[in-house]
């Protein structure tokens, strides 16, 4: 008999009205319908949600960690790209 | 063992109480026997979540019971200090957890039955087990899918698990009948505190008949069934259950942690 190996579902949840789906970890199930039964089970035992997504994990393209330089690190000198870059007027008052 | 058994007074509504208590204290021990054993992480989980969920429902039908009572014992008395004889439990929810087809066989049936009645009971003139009813049917509603989807899996997946649901319902089914037998328990169906569990048995069976047969398993043509539990007469396993149940609180009473 060949083992067949148990797909790998992530699991995104929301916790209240008006916040996005949050990555919460991954379950292994069969299936879209038992990976959501196991991403209640195992992901919501304390409250924590109102809304649960389960994507195949396979379908996520990730970055390459070797890309890390080329992608994030020339961020890192434009520090006008923040708000606290730019010096506020004192009679603006609080933005 | 250095604690003696207590004696309950057993009107009909403690009785009727007690009865359900014992159902959800058994089939809760029954699955918290899985954990750490079950096949995968998230199906311990899953099973650890269910008995946890009959725990409560437990718990809150021991303390109306022993409120009812009136006669001096709590939840823990009712659950850890009574014998075999003593519980009338459902004899289906005292079957061993065998392999993982008997257990979802099991839950299946159980929670087939048993979410129905609980929203009937949340009509229920008791407004205690109304009460109870609701908080305990949206547990149920999610055993029934639980344990239906996975039977639906077992049945129409492999041949061997084809193979075992198969052989776990047809193991099983003889104590489908003790369900709906309305027993000593007619004056409170007439007076509106318990619902009437033969009028659960259509839904029961449309329920079965559509998750059997997208499961592909044969419903077993037998009708005969397997009854006492209700009286307290009860299969072999239940005293090894007890046994290690209240080996605690038997031989330290009262311990607490």
């Amino acid at each position: 008999m060949t083992e067949q190996r148990t797909p790998l579902w992530e699991v995104f949840i929301r916790s209240r009205n008006g916040l996005a789906h949050k990555h919460a970890g991954s379950v292994h199930a069969a299936d879209a319908e038992m990976a959501l039964q196991a991403a209640r089970d195992v992901y919501t035992r304390r409250g924590e949600g109102l809304s649960l997504w389960v994507v195949p994990s396979d379908a996520i393209t990730a970055s390459d960690p070797a890309d890390k330089g080329m992608l994030f690190e020339p961020t890192s000198s434009k520090i006008y790209r923040h708000p606290t870059f730019y010096k506020v007027p004192d009679d603006v008052g609080h933005m | 063992m250095t604690t003696t058994s207590i004696k309950v007074i057993e009107t009909p509504l403690v009785l009727f109480t007690l009865r359900r208590a014992d159902d959800a204290v058994i089939l809760g021990h029954r699955l918290s026997e899985w954990c750490g054993h079950a096949p995968t992480m998230e199906e311990d989980m899953a099973l650890a979540n269910m008995g946890l969920d009959l725990l409560g429902q437990a718990r809150s039908l021991y303390s109306y019971a022993a409120e009812t009572e009136d006669g001096g014992h709590d939840e823990d008395d009712l659950a850890y200090l009574r014998d075999a004889p003593q519980f009338q439990n459902l004899l289906l929810l005292e079957q061993p957890n065998g392999d993982f087809a008997v257990t979802i066989v099991r839950q299946f049936l159980y929670a087939a039955y048993v979410d129905p009645w609980w929203r009937a009971m949340m009509a229920s003139t008791d407004p205690t087990l109304a009460a109870i009813a609701a908080k305990a049917e949206k547990e149920t509603a999610y055993h029934l899918r639980h344990a239906a989807e996975w039977l639906i899996r077992l049945g129409d997946g492999t041949a061997e698990s084809h193979r075992r649901a198969q052989e776990a319902l047809d193991q099983l089914w003889p104590y489908v009948g003790e369900m709906f037998e309305p027993g000593d328990e007619a004056g409170l169906v007439a007076a509106g505190i318990a619902a009437d569990p033969a009028a659960l048995r259509p839904a029961f069976d449309a329920t079965v008949a559509s998750v059997l047969d997208q499961a592909t398993l044969r419903p077993p043509a037998s009708a005969w069934a397997q009854r006492g539990g209700r009286q307290g007469r009860h299969s072999e396993h239940l005293g090894f259950l007890l046994a290690e149940m209240q080996h605690l609180q038997r031989s330290h009473p009262g311990a607490m942690w």
